[in-house]
Protein backbone atom coordinates (compact mmCIF):
# COMPACT_ATOMS: atom_id res chain seq x y z
CA UNK A 1 0.00 0.00 0.00
CA UNK A 2 1.17 3.51 -1.00
CA UNK A 3 2.39 5.61 2.16
CA UNK A 4 0.65 8.55 1.14
CA UNK A 5 -2.72 7.14 1.16
CA UNK A 6 -2.22 6.32 4.96
CA UNK A 7 -5.59 7.44 5.90
CA UNK A 8 -7.70 5.68 3.25
CA UNK A 9 -5.29 3.03 3.49
CA UNK A 10 -6.32 2.36 7.48
CA UNK A 11 -10.06 2.48 6.44
CA UNK A 12 -9.26 0.60 3.31
CA UNK A 13 -7.50 -1.95 5.57
CA UNK A 14 -10.44 -2.10 8.19
CA UNK A 15 -13.00 -2.65 5.59
CA UNK A 16 -10.56 -5.39 3.81
CA UNK A 17 -10.51 -7.30 7.12
CA UNK A 18 -14.58 -6.70 8.35
CA UNK A 19 -15.32 -10.26 8.18
CA UNK A 20 -12.12 -11.14 9.89
CA UNK A 21 -12.69 -8.52 12.23
CA UNK A 22 -16.05 -9.52 12.74
CA UNK A 23 -15.07 -13.26 13.20
CA UNK A 24 -12.64 -12.55 16.20
CA UNK A 25 -14.70 -10.57 17.84
CA UNK A 26 -17.65 -13.33 17.38
CA UNK A 27 -15.26 -15.61 19.19
CA UNK A 28 -14.04 -13.80 21.54
CA UNK A 29 -17.25 -12.92 23.36
CA UNK A 30 -18.71 -16.19 23.67
CA UNK A 31 -18.38 -18.17 26.95
CA UNK A 32 -14.85 -20.40 26.89
CA UNK A 33 -16.28 -24.01 26.54
CA UNK A 34 -18.57 -23.29 24.04
CA UNK A 35 -15.85 -21.28 21.63
CA UNK A 36 -14.68 -24.19 19.20
CA UNK A 37 -18.56 -24.39 18.07
CA UNK A 38 -18.72 -21.00 17.55
CA UNK A 39 -15.53 -21.33 15.70
CA UNK A 40 -16.23 -23.99 13.58
CA UNK A 41 -20.16 -22.65 12.83
CA UNK A 42 -18.29 -19.35 11.59
CA UNK A 43 -16.44 -21.13 8.84
CA UNK A 44 -19.13 -22.85 8.05
CA UNK A 45 -22.53 -21.47 7.85
CA UNK A 46 -20.78 -18.34 5.78
CA UNK A 47 -20.02 -21.12 3.35
CA UNK A 48 -22.95 -22.88 3.33
CA UNK A 49 -25.08 -19.45 2.97
CA UNK A 50 -22.98 -17.44 0.43
CA UNK A 51 -22.82 -20.07 -2.47
CA UNK A 52 -25.95 -21.39 -2.69
CA UNK A 53 -26.84 -17.75 -2.54
CA UNK A 54 -24.66 -17.76 -5.22
CA UNK A 55 -25.99 -20.28 -7.42
CA UNK A 56 -28.98 -19.17 -7.33
CA UNK A 57 -28.54 -15.80 -8.38
CA UNK A 58 -26.08 -17.76 -11.59
CA UNK A 59 -29.41 -19.51 -11.98
CA UNK A 60 -31.42 -16.77 -13.21
CA UNK A 61 -28.32 -15.10 -14.77
CA UNK A 62 -27.76 -18.41 -16.82
CA UNK A 63 -31.30 -18.14 -17.86
CA UNK A 64 -31.15 -14.53 -18.61
CA UNK A 65 -27.82 -14.98 -20.49
CA UNK A 66 -28.83 -17.98 -22.87
CA UNK A 67 -32.13 -16.04 -23.26
CA UNK A 68 -30.56 -12.81 -24.95
CA UNK A 69 -28.27 -14.81 -26.57
CA UNK A 70 -30.65 -16.91 -28.47
CA UNK A 71 -33.17 -14.24 -28.88
CA UNK A 72 -35.66 -14.89 -26.22
CA UNK A 73 -36.79 -12.89 -22.54
CA UNK A 74 -35.58 -15.64 -20.38
CA UNK A 75 -37.99 -15.62 -17.10
CA UNK A 76 -39.31 -12.32 -16.69
CA UNK A 77 -42.46 -13.29 -14.18
CA UNK A 78 -41.49 -13.83 -10.63
CA UNK A 79 -40.12 -10.56 -8.72
CA UNK A 80 -38.46 -7.76 -10.97
CA UNK A 81 -36.41 -8.70 -13.95
CA UNK A 82 -37.38 -12.27 -12.49
CA UNK A 83 -34.83 -12.51 -9.78
CA UNK A 84 -37.15 -14.85 -7.35
CA UNK A 85 -37.63 -17.18 -10.23
CA UNK A 86 -34.95 -18.86 -8.15
CA UNK A 87 -37.35 -19.07 -5.25
CA UNK A 88 -39.84 -20.50 -6.92
CA UNK A 89 -37.88 -22.82 -8.65
CA UNK A 90 -36.67 -24.00 -5.26
CA UNK A 91 -40.43 -24.63 -4.08
CA UNK A 92 -41.25 -26.66 -6.98
CA UNK A 93 -38.68 -28.93 -6.44
CA UNK A 94 -39.44 -29.56 -2.16
CA UNK A 95 -43.17 -29.86 -3.46
CA UNK A 96 -42.33 -32.10 -6.07
CA UNK A 97 -43.20 -35.89 -5.33
CA UNK A 98 -40.15 -37.68 -4.96
CA UNK A 99 -40.06 -41.23 -7.39
CA UNK A 100 -37.52 -43.40 -6.97
CA UNK A 101 -37.69 -46.59 -9.79
CA UNK A 102 -38.66 -50.06 -8.06
CA UNK A 103 -36.06 -51.89 -9.29
CA UNK A 104 -33.16 -48.93 -7.63
CA UNK A 105 -31.04 -49.35 -5.43
CA UNK A 106 -32.82 -47.51 -2.60
CA UNK A 107 -29.84 -46.66 -0.21
CA UNK A 108 -27.24 -46.08 -2.72
CA UNK A 109 -29.98 -44.06 -4.89
CA UNK A 110 -30.58 -42.07 -1.52
CA UNK A 111 -26.66 -41.51 -0.72
CA UNK A 112 -25.37 -40.42 -4.36
CA UNK A 113 -27.08 -36.78 -4.36
CA UNK A 114 -25.90 -36.45 -0.73
CA UNK A 115 -22.68 -37.45 -1.20
CA UNK A 116 -21.66 -35.01 -4.30
CA UNK A 117 -23.37 -32.29 -2.31
CA UNK A 118 -21.09 -32.99 0.38
CA UNK A 119 -17.68 -32.58 -1.25
CA UNK A 120 -18.85 -30.06 -3.71
CA UNK A 121 -19.40 -28.15 -0.10
CA UNK A 122 -16.07 -29.55 1.58
CA UNK A 123 -13.74 -28.05 -1.58
CA UNK A 124 -14.67 -24.62 -0.06
CA UNK A 125 -12.65 -25.03 2.80
CA UNK A 126 -9.35 -24.41 1.31
CA UNK A 127 -10.15 -21.61 -0.89
CA UNK A 128 -9.13 -17.94 -0.01
CA UNK A 129 -12.12 -15.50 -0.63
CA UNK A 130 -10.10 -12.83 0.54
CA UNK A 131 -7.06 -11.84 2.34
CA UNK A 132 -7.07 -13.74 5.49
CA UNK A 133 -10.17 -15.69 4.95
CA UNK A 134 -9.38 -19.30 4.02
CA UNK A 135 -11.56 -21.37 6.07
CA UNK A 136 -8.81 -24.28 6.82
CA UNK A 137 -5.50 -23.71 6.30
CA UNK A 138 -3.76 -26.53 4.50
CA UNK A 139 -0.52 -26.84 3.81
CA UNK A 140 -1.71 -29.20 1.24
CA UNK A 141 -4.36 -27.52 0.79
CA UNK A 142 -4.31 -28.24 -3.32
CA UNK A 143 -4.28 -31.72 -3.15
CA UNK A 144 -6.79 -31.56 -0.36
CA UNK A 145 -8.93 -30.01 -3.17
CA UNK A 146 -8.14 -32.72 -5.74
CA UNK A 147 -8.63 -35.22 -3.27
CA UNK A 148 -12.40 -34.57 -1.80
CA UNK A 149 -12.95 -33.26 -6.00
CA UNK A 150 -12.45 -36.46 -7.01
CA UNK A 151 -15.45 -38.23 -4.68
CA UNK A 152 -17.37 -37.04 -7.01
CA UNK A 153 -16.88 -39.13 -9.57
CA UNK A 154 -18.02 -41.83 -7.23
CA UNK A 155 -21.27 -39.91 -6.31
CA UNK A 156 -22.02 -40.01 -10.06
CA UNK A 157 -21.30 -43.69 -10.70
CA UNK A 158 -23.53 -44.34 -7.81
CA UNK A 159 -26.27 -42.14 -8.99
CA UNK A 160 -26.18 -43.96 -12.26
CA UNK A 161 -25.62 -47.20 -11.39
CA UNK A 162 -28.31 -47.40 -8.93
CA UNK A 163 -30.98 -45.95 -10.87
CA UNK A 164 -31.32 -49.29 -13.02
CA UNK A 165 -31.89 -47.44 -16.18
CA UNK A 166 -30.04 -47.48 -19.45
CA UNK A 167 -29.15 -43.81 -19.78
CA UNK A 168 -28.20 -42.99 -16.23
CA UNK A 169 -25.74 -45.93 -17.08
CA UNK A 170 -24.64 -44.74 -19.91
CA UNK A 171 -23.91 -41.05 -18.81
CA UNK A 172 -22.51 -42.38 -15.29
CA UNK A 173 -20.13 -44.37 -17.62
CA UNK A 174 -19.76 -40.98 -20.18
CA UNK A 175 -19.31 -38.72 -17.25
CA UNK A 176 -16.96 -40.92 -15.28
CA UNK A 177 -14.46 -41.47 -18.73
CA UNK A 178 -14.70 -37.61 -19.27
CA UNK A 179 -13.68 -36.49 -15.58
CA UNK A 180 -11.24 -39.05 -15.68
CA UNK A 181 -9.81 -37.58 -18.70
CA UNK A 182 -10.04 -33.78 -18.34
CA UNK A 183 -8.67 -34.35 -14.41
CA UNK A 184 -5.44 -35.25 -15.77
CA UNK A 185 -4.49 -32.01 -17.61
CA UNK A 186 -5.98 -30.22 -14.71
CA UNK A 187 -3.65 -31.41 -12.41
CA UNK A 188 -1.11 -31.33 -14.42
CA UNK A 189 -1.79 -27.32 -15.32
CA UNK A 190 -1.70 -26.67 -11.70
CA UNK A 191 1.72 -27.93 -11.27
CA UNK A 192 3.53 -25.44 -13.26
CA UNK A 193 1.47 -22.58 -10.87
CA UNK A 194 3.54 -25.24 -7.75
CA UNK A 195 6.26 -25.10 -9.60
CA UNK A 196 6.93 -22.27 -9.75
CA UNK A 197 4.95 -21.05 -5.93
CA UNK A 198 7.11 -23.97 -4.53
CA UNK A 199 3.66 -24.37 -2.05
CA UNK A 200 0.45 -26.56 -2.19
CA UNK A 201 -1.20 -23.86 0.54
CA UNK A 202 -3.61 -22.00 -1.84
CA UNK A 203 -3.46 -18.25 0.26
CA UNK A 204 0.63 -18.57 -0.14
CA UNK A 205 -0.10 -19.20 -4.17
CA UNK A 206 -1.91 -16.35 -3.97
CA UNK A 207 0.36 -13.67 -1.68
CA UNK A 208 2.83 -14.80 -4.46
CA UNK A 209 0.91 -12.97 -6.79
CA UNK A 210 -0.13 -10.26 -4.69
CA UNK A 211 2.92 -7.73 -5.37
CA UNK A 212 3.11 -5.34 -8.17
CA UNK A 213 5.41 -3.47 -11.28
CA UNK A 214 4.34 -0.09 -11.30
CA UNK A 215 0.65 -0.44 -11.23
CA UNK A 216 0.36 -3.87 -13.01
CA UNK A 217 0.39 -7.59 -11.08
CA UNK A 218 2.35 -10.45 -10.55
CA UNK A 219 -0.21 -12.66 -11.72
CA UNK A 220 0.37 -16.23 -13.39
CA UNK A 221 -1.58 -15.27 -16.36
CA UNK A 222 0.64 -12.86 -17.58
CA UNK A 223 3.28 -14.99 -17.97
CA UNK A 224 3.50 -17.25 -21.46
CA UNK A 225 3.48 -20.46 -19.03
CA UNK A 226 0.42 -18.98 -17.21
CA UNK A 227 -1.89 -17.93 -19.98
CA UNK A 228 -1.44 -21.49 -21.29
CA UNK A 229 -2.06 -22.81 -18.03
CA UNK A 230 -4.99 -20.59 -17.21
CA UNK A 231 -6.54 -21.60 -20.80
CA UNK A 232 -5.86 -25.46 -20.10
CA UNK A 233 -7.57 -25.60 -16.68
CA UNK A 234 -10.17 -23.74 -17.51
CA UNK A 235 -11.21 -26.15 -20.35
CA UNK A 236 -10.44 -28.76 -18.32
CA UNK A 237 -12.21 -26.99 -15.43
CA UNK A 238 -15.71 -27.14 -17.71
CA UNK A 239 -15.01 -30.51 -18.90
CA UNK A 240 -14.82 -31.97 -15.42
CA UNK A 241 -18.20 -30.24 -14.46
CA UNK A 242 -19.49 -31.36 -17.70
CA UNK A 243 -20.19 -27.76 -18.56
CA UNK A 244 -20.95 -27.38 -21.89
CA UNK A 245 -19.72 -27.62 -24.58
CA UNK A 246 -18.04 -30.69 -22.58
CA UNK A 247 -22.03 -31.63 -21.19
CA UNK A 248 -22.17 -34.90 -23.13
CA UNK A 249 -22.77 -36.73 -20.11
CA UNK A 250 -26.49 -35.00 -19.55
CA UNK A 251 -26.58 -34.09 -23.00
CA UNK A 252 -30.53 -33.25 -22.93
CA UNK A 253 -31.26 -34.20 -26.36
CA UNK A 254 -29.77 -37.51 -26.59
CA UNK A 255 -29.24 -39.32 -22.76
CA UNK A 256 -31.99 -37.37 -21.22
CA UNK A 257 -30.08 -35.43 -18.62
CA UNK A 258 -27.73 -38.76 -17.96
CA UNK A 259 -27.36 -39.77 -14.85
CA UNK A 260 -29.53 -37.74 -12.86
CA UNK A 261 -32.32 -39.18 -15.15
CA UNK A 262 -33.70 -40.93 -12.31
CA UNK A 263 -33.88 -37.89 -9.59
CA UNK A 264 -36.76 -36.18 -9.05
CA UNK A 265 -37.38 -33.47 -7.07
CA UNK A 266 -35.49 -32.16 -4.49
CA UNK A 267 -33.21 -34.36 -5.23
CA UNK A 268 -32.62 -33.49 -8.65
CA UNK A 269 -32.26 -29.93 -6.98
CA UNK A 270 -29.19 -31.29 -5.10
CA UNK A 271 -27.40 -32.32 -8.36
CA UNK A 272 -28.28 -29.34 -9.57
CA UNK A 273 -26.81 -27.65 -6.88
CA UNK A 274 -23.77 -29.79 -6.18
CA UNK A 275 -22.95 -28.88 -10.26
CA UNK A 276 -22.63 -25.39 -9.87
CA UNK A 277 -21.04 -25.75 -6.53
CA UNK A 278 -18.28 -27.19 -8.58
CA UNK A 279 -18.26 -24.69 -11.21
CA UNK A 280 -17.77 -22.03 -8.43
CA UNK A 281 -15.04 -24.03 -6.77
CA UNK A 282 -12.73 -24.80 -9.46
CA UNK A 283 -13.58 -21.34 -10.95
CA UNK A 284 -12.49 -20.04 -7.97
CA UNK A 285 -9.29 -22.22 -7.14
CA UNK A 286 -8.66 -20.93 -10.72
CA UNK A 287 -8.76 -17.66 -9.75
CA UNK A 288 -6.40 -18.66 -7.12
CA UNK A 289 -3.84 -20.33 -9.13
CA UNK A 290 -3.49 -17.86 -12.38
CA UNK A 291 -5.36 -14.85 -11.78
CA UNK A 292 -4.17 -13.50 -8.25
CA UNK A 293 -7.19 -15.07 -6.33
CA UNK A 294 -8.37 -11.48 -4.29
CA UNK A 295 -5.64 -9.14 -5.22
CA UNK A 296 -6.38 -6.66 -6.98
CA UNK A 297 -6.16 -5.75 -10.59
CA UNK A 298 -4.06 -2.81 -10.81
CA UNK A 299 -1.97 -1.60 -7.48
CA UNK A 300 -4.29 1.49 -6.82
CA UNK A 301 -7.37 -0.46 -6.59
CA UNK A 302 -6.24 -2.22 -3.71
CA UNK A 303 -8.61 0.14 -1.89
CA UNK A 304 -11.32 -1.96 -2.70
CA UNK A 305 -11.68 -4.99 -0.19
CA UNK A 306 -9.90 -8.43 -1.31
CA UNK A 307 -13.51 -10.21 -1.39
CA UNK A 308 -14.78 -8.28 -3.41
CA UNK A 309 -12.19 -8.87 -5.78
CA UNK A 310 -12.50 -12.32 -5.42
CA UNK A 311 -15.94 -12.10 -5.94
CA UNK A 312 -15.98 -9.93 -9.27
CA UNK A 313 -13.68 -12.25 -10.56
CA UNK A 314 -15.75 -15.25 -10.01
CA UNK A 315 -18.71 -13.51 -11.07
CA UNK A 316 -16.60 -12.43 -14.67
CA UNK A 317 -15.88 -16.04 -14.89
CA UNK A 318 -19.24 -17.60 -14.07
CA UNK A 319 -20.21 -15.46 -16.95
CA UNK A 320 -17.97 -16.32 -19.45
CA UNK A 321 -18.93 -19.95 -18.80
CA UNK A 322 -22.65 -18.69 -19.58
CA UNK A 323 -21.43 -16.70 -22.67
CA UNK A 324 -19.47 -20.04 -23.96
CA UNK A 325 -22.15 -21.95 -22.93
CA UNK A 326 -24.59 -20.08 -24.95
CA UNK A 327 -22.43 -20.40 -28.16
CA UNK A 328 -20.64 -23.82 -28.43
CA UNK A 329 -21.80 -26.75 -29.90
CA UNK A 330 -21.99 -30.34 -27.60
CA UNK A 331 -18.40 -32.31 -28.34
CA UNK A 332 -18.99 -35.54 -29.87
CA UNK A 333 -17.57 -38.52 -27.40
CA UNK A 334 -14.54 -39.12 -29.50
CA UNK A 335 -13.93 -35.55 -30.19
CA UNK A 336 -13.69 -35.28 -26.54
CA UNK A 337 -11.58 -37.99 -26.04
CA UNK A 338 -9.10 -37.30 -28.77
CA UNK A 339 -8.86 -33.94 -27.19
CA UNK A 340 -8.06 -34.46 -24.01
CA UNK A 341 -5.61 -37.06 -24.57
CA UNK A 342 -3.96 -35.90 -27.68
CA UNK A 343 -3.67 -31.90 -27.17
CA UNK A 344 -4.84 -30.85 -23.82
CA UNK A 345 -2.65 -34.05 -21.99
CA UNK A 346 0.59 -32.97 -24.35
CA UNK A 347 0.26 -29.08 -24.00
CA UNK A 348 0.41 -29.49 -20.38
CA UNK A 349 3.14 -31.01 -20.35
CA UNK A 350 4.84 -28.82 -22.55
CA UNK A 351 3.58 -26.34 -19.92
CA UNK A 352 5.35 -27.71 -17.62
CA UNK A 353 8.53 -28.16 -19.02
CA UNK A 354 7.75 -24.64 -19.84
CA UNK A 355 7.39 -23.29 -16.08
CA UNK A 356 10.69 -25.12 -15.70
CA UNK A 357 12.48 -23.54 -17.76
CA UNK A 358 11.03 -19.74 -16.49
CA UNK A 359 12.04 -21.23 -13.26
CA UNK A 360 15.66 -21.59 -13.56
CA UNK A 361 16.58 -19.11 -15.87
CA UNK A 362 18.48 -16.30 -14.62
CA UNK A 363 17.36 -12.89 -13.42
CA UNK A 364 18.52 -9.42 -14.93
CA UNK A 365 16.78 -7.18 -17.19
CA UNK A 366 18.48 -9.07 -20.51
CA UNK A 367 17.52 -12.31 -19.39
CA UNK A 368 13.92 -11.34 -18.26
CA UNK A 369 13.80 -10.02 -21.81
CA UNK A 370 15.01 -13.16 -23.16
CA UNK A 371 12.88 -15.69 -20.62
CA UNK A 372 9.74 -14.25 -22.17
CA UNK A 373 10.70 -14.73 -25.28
CA UNK A 374 12.17 -18.58 -25.11
CA UNK A 375 9.02 -19.47 -22.90
CA UNK A 376 6.83 -18.24 -25.74
CA UNK A 377 7.78 -20.08 -28.04
CA UNK A 378 8.22 -23.49 -26.09
CA UNK A 379 4.21 -22.77 -25.78
CA UNK A 380 3.35 -21.39 -28.69
CA UNK A 381 5.92 -24.10 -31.19
CA UNK A 382 4.24 -26.97 -30.01
CA UNK A 383 0.26 -25.47 -29.70
CA UNK A 384 1.23 -24.54 -33.39
CA UNK A 385 2.65 -28.24 -33.96
CA UNK A 386 -0.07 -30.32 -32.70
CA UNK A 387 -2.82 -28.58 -33.66
CA UNK A 388 -1.19 -29.01 -37.31
CA UNK A 389 -0.58 -32.49 -36.83
CA UNK A 390 -4.30 -32.81 -35.52
CA UNK A 391 -5.66 -31.17 -38.42
CA UNK A 392 -3.74 -33.00 -40.48
CA UNK A 393 -6.05 -35.63 -43.13
CA UNK A 394 -9.28 -34.07 -41.46
CA UNK A 395 -11.18 -32.35 -44.25
CA UNK A 396 -13.35 -29.21 -42.43
CA UNK A 397 -15.98 -29.36 -44.26
CA UNK A 398 -20.03 -28.13 -43.72
CA UNK A 399 -21.87 -30.94 -42.28
CA UNK A 400 -24.07 -32.93 -44.01
CA UNK A 401 -27.59 -33.83 -42.52
CA UNK A 402 -28.48 -36.87 -44.27
CA UNK A 403 -31.70 -37.43 -42.51
CA UNK A 404 -32.98 -34.07 -41.22
CA UNK A 405 -32.85 -32.41 -44.99
CA UNK A 406 -34.67 -35.53 -47.01
CA UNK A 407 -37.90 -34.84 -46.14
CA UNK B 1 -7.95 -37.52 19.12
CA UNK B 2 -8.34 -40.74 20.63
CA UNK B 3 -12.33 -40.24 20.39
CA UNK B 4 -11.53 -39.53 16.61
CA UNK B 5 -9.39 -42.51 15.95
CA UNK B 6 -11.74 -45.13 17.42
CA UNK B 7 -14.48 -43.65 15.71
CA UNK B 8 -12.84 -43.84 12.12
CA UNK B 9 -10.96 -47.20 13.25
CA UNK B 10 -14.44 -48.38 14.22
CA UNK B 11 -15.84 -46.93 10.25
CA UNK B 12 -12.88 -48.55 8.36
CA UNK B 13 -13.00 -51.97 9.85
CA UNK B 14 -16.95 -52.19 9.76
CA UNK B 15 -17.11 -50.89 5.64
CA UNK B 16 -13.94 -53.51 5.44
CA UNK B 17 -16.34 -55.95 7.16
CA UNK B 18 -18.91 -54.96 4.99
CA UNK B 19 -16.92 -54.79 1.60
CA UNK B 20 -16.00 -58.97 2.53
CA UNK B 21 -19.56 -59.93 3.25
CA UNK B 22 -22.12 -57.92 1.22
CA UNK B 23 -24.17 -59.90 -1.55
CA UNK B 24 -23.72 -57.43 -4.35
CA UNK B 25 -20.64 -56.98 -5.77
CA UNK B 26 -20.84 -53.23 -6.37
CA UNK B 27 -21.96 -52.94 -2.78
CA UNK B 28 -19.04 -54.36 -2.26
CA UNK B 29 -17.13 -52.18 -4.38
CA UNK B 30 -18.76 -49.14 -2.46
CA UNK B 31 -17.93 -50.13 1.09
CA UNK B 32 -14.03 -50.67 -0.06
CA UNK B 33 -13.93 -46.95 -0.38
CA UNK B 34 -15.53 -46.11 2.93
CA UNK B 35 -12.38 -48.11 4.11
CA UNK B 36 -10.25 -46.13 1.90
CA UNK B 37 -11.36 -43.01 2.61
CA UNK B 38 -11.41 -44.26 6.74
CA UNK B 39 -7.90 -45.32 6.13
CA UNK B 40 -7.30 -41.82 4.77
CA UNK B 41 -8.76 -39.77 7.47
CA UNK B 42 -6.75 -41.81 9.92
CA UNK B 43 -3.97 -40.97 8.49
CA UNK B 44 -4.82 -37.39 8.20
CA UNK B 45 -5.55 -37.45 12.09
CA UNK B 46 -2.38 -38.95 12.71
CA UNK B 47 -1.10 -35.28 10.66
CA UNK B 48 0.28 -37.22 7.98
CA UNK B 49 -1.26 -34.72 5.94
CA UNK B 50 0.21 -35.51 2.44
CA UNK B 51 -0.29 -39.60 2.80
CA UNK B 52 -3.76 -38.86 3.94
CA UNK B 53 -4.49 -36.89 0.88
CA UNK B 54 -2.72 -38.80 -2.00
CA UNK B 55 -4.59 -41.70 -0.40
CA UNK B 56 -7.94 -40.33 -0.64
CA UNK B 57 -6.86 -38.95 -4.46
CA UNK B 58 -5.21 -42.01 -5.07
CA UNK B 59 -8.26 -44.48 -4.07
CA UNK B 60 -10.94 -43.11 -3.85
CA UNK B 61 -10.33 -41.17 -6.72
CA UNK B 62 -8.97 -43.51 -8.92
CA UNK B 63 -8.55 -47.16 -7.69
CA UNK B 64 -12.32 -47.24 -6.67
CA UNK B 65 -13.28 -45.90 -10.09
CA UNK B 66 -11.35 -48.63 -11.68
CA UNK B 67 -13.02 -51.29 -9.55
CA UNK B 68 -16.61 -50.37 -10.16
CA UNK B 69 -15.64 -49.81 -13.79
CA UNK B 70 -13.93 -53.33 -14.00
CA UNK B 71 -17.08 -54.80 -12.10
CA UNK B 72 -19.16 -53.08 -14.55
CA UNK B 73 -17.56 -54.14 -17.70
CA UNK B 74 -17.54 -57.66 -16.62
CA UNK B 75 -21.18 -58.13 -15.67
CA UNK B 76 -20.42 -58.79 -12.77
CA UNK B 77 -22.84 -56.11 -11.01
CA UNK B 78 -26.17 -58.11 -12.28
CA UNK B 79 -24.24 -61.20 -10.50
CA UNK B 80 -25.47 -61.54 -6.53
CA UNK B 81 -24.10 -64.00 -5.09
CA UNK B 82 -23.38 -65.27 -1.27
CA UNK B 83 -19.33 -64.91 -0.59
CA UNK B 84 -18.02 -68.55 -0.27
CA UNK B 85 -19.25 -70.33 2.76
CA UNK B 86 -17.70 -73.51 1.42
CA UNK B 87 -14.20 -72.41 1.95
CA UNK B 88 -14.48 -70.01 4.79
CA UNK B 89 -12.64 -72.17 7.47
CA UNK B 90 -9.55 -71.85 5.19
CA UNK B 91 -9.90 -68.76 4.52
CA UNK B 92 -9.96 -67.47 7.78
CA UNK B 93 -7.09 -69.60 8.48
CA UNK B 94 -4.73 -68.29 6.02
CA UNK B 95 -6.07 -64.77 6.70
CA UNK B 96 -4.91 -65.42 10.42
CA UNK B 97 -1.59 -67.04 9.14
CA UNK B 98 -0.58 -63.78 6.82
CA UNK B 99 -1.78 -61.35 9.54
CA UNK B 100 0.68 -63.16 12.14
CA UNK B 101 3.24 -63.18 9.23
CA UNK B 102 2.77 -59.24 8.67
CA UNK B 103 2.19 -58.80 12.14
CA UNK B 104 5.42 -60.14 12.90
CA UNK B 105 7.24 -58.65 10.25
CA UNK B 106 6.52 -55.10 11.29
CA UNK B 107 6.58 -55.30 15.49
CA UNK B 108 10.19 -56.96 15.04
CA UNK B 109 11.12 -53.76 12.37
CA UNK B 110 13.56 -50.95 12.85
CA UNK B 111 10.69 -48.78 11.80
CA UNK B 112 8.25 -49.69 15.12
CA UNK B 113 11.34 -48.71 17.21
CA UNK B 114 12.18 -45.36 16.18
CA UNK B 115 10.95 -43.22 19.09
CA UNK B 116 7.30 -41.23 17.88
CA UNK B 117 7.95 -38.50 19.81
CA UNK B 118 10.50 -36.69 17.76
CA UNK B 119 8.33 -33.95 16.62
CA UNK B 120 6.87 -33.87 12.99
CA UNK B 121 8.19 -31.36 10.87
CA UNK B 122 6.27 -28.23 9.59
CA UNK B 123 6.14 -28.37 6.16
CA UNK B 124 5.88 -31.97 5.09
CA UNK B 125 5.12 -32.16 1.77
CA UNK B 126 8.18 -29.91 0.64
CA UNK B 127 10.27 -32.67 3.03
CA UNK B 128 8.82 -35.70 1.37
CA UNK B 129 9.82 -34.21 -2.36
CA UNK B 130 13.36 -33.01 -1.42
CA UNK B 131 13.35 -36.45 0.07
CA UNK B 132 12.15 -38.08 -2.86
CA UNK B 133 14.31 -36.40 -5.67
CA UNK B 134 17.32 -36.93 -3.40
CA UNK B 135 17.60 -39.54 -1.38
CA UNK B 136 15.04 -41.85 -2.83
CA UNK B 137 15.68 -41.08 -6.59
CA UNK B 138 16.57 -44.56 -7.58
CA UNK B 139 13.58 -46.29 -6.67
CA UNK B 140 11.32 -43.37 -7.93
CA UNK B 141 12.85 -43.71 -11.05
CA UNK B 142 12.16 -47.86 -10.99
CA UNK B 143 8.80 -47.28 -10.48
CA UNK B 144 8.44 -45.16 -12.89
CA UNK B 145 9.90 -47.48 -15.54
CA UNK B 146 7.82 -50.04 -14.42
CA UNK B 147 4.56 -47.79 -14.89
CA UNK B 148 5.52 -47.09 -18.39
CA UNK B 149 6.01 -50.56 -19.38
CA UNK B 150 2.26 -51.63 -17.48
CA UNK B 151 1.32 -48.25 -19.53
CA UNK B 152 3.32 -49.89 -22.70
CA UNK B 153 1.48 -53.21 -22.13
CA UNK B 154 -1.77 -52.40 -21.57
CA UNK B 155 -1.74 -50.11 -24.46
CA UNK B 156 -0.58 -53.38 -26.63
CA UNK B 157 -3.18 -55.57 -24.78
CA UNK B 158 -5.72 -53.08 -26.13
CA UNK B 159 -4.07 -52.73 -29.39
CA UNK B 160 -5.60 -56.38 -30.91
CA UNK B 161 -8.77 -54.82 -31.22
CA UNK B 162 -8.00 -52.25 -33.18
CA UNK B 163 -8.78 -53.52 -37.03
CA UNK B 164 -12.56 -54.36 -36.07
CA UNK B 165 -12.85 -50.99 -34.46
CA UNK B 166 -11.79 -49.49 -37.48
CA UNK B 167 -14.11 -51.20 -39.68
CA UNK B 168 -16.88 -50.34 -37.31
CA UNK B 169 -15.89 -46.76 -37.04
CA UNK B 170 -15.47 -46.74 -41.11
CA UNK B 171 -18.51 -48.03 -41.57
CA UNK B 172 -21.02 -45.44 -38.80
CA UNK B 173 -19.20 -43.16 -40.95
Amino acid sequence: MNVSFTMAGGLAERVDQIFVTLDHWAVAHTPGPLQWLVQILLIVVPILAVFPGLFALTTVLERKGLGRIQNRYGPNRVGPYGLLQPVADGLKALTKEDLVPRTADGVVHYLAPLVIVVTAFLVYAVLPVGRNMTAVHLNAGLLFFFAIGSATELAVFMAGWSSRNKYSLLGAMRAIAQMISYEVPLILSTIAVIMIAGTLAPEKIVLAQASYTGIFPHWYVFTPWGFAGFLLFMTAAAAETNRSPFDLPEGESEIIAGYIVEYSGFKFALFFLAEYLEIFAVSGLGITLFLGGWSAPLSFLAVIPSWIWFFAKLMVMICTFIWVRGTLPRLRMDQLMNFAWKFMLPMALVDMVCAGVWRFLPGGALWSVLRWVICTVIVVVPYVALARGLQMGKKVEQRVYRYAEEG
Amino acid sequence: MTVAFILLALITVAAAVAAMSMPRLVHCALALVVAFAGLGCIFLALGAEFVGLAQLLVYVGAVAILIVFAILLTRGSEISMRPGARSAFSGTVIALAVFAVLAHAVMTSRVSRIATTVAPPSNRVQEIGVELLHQYVLPLEVIGLLLTAVLIGAVILAWREKPAAEQEGARTR
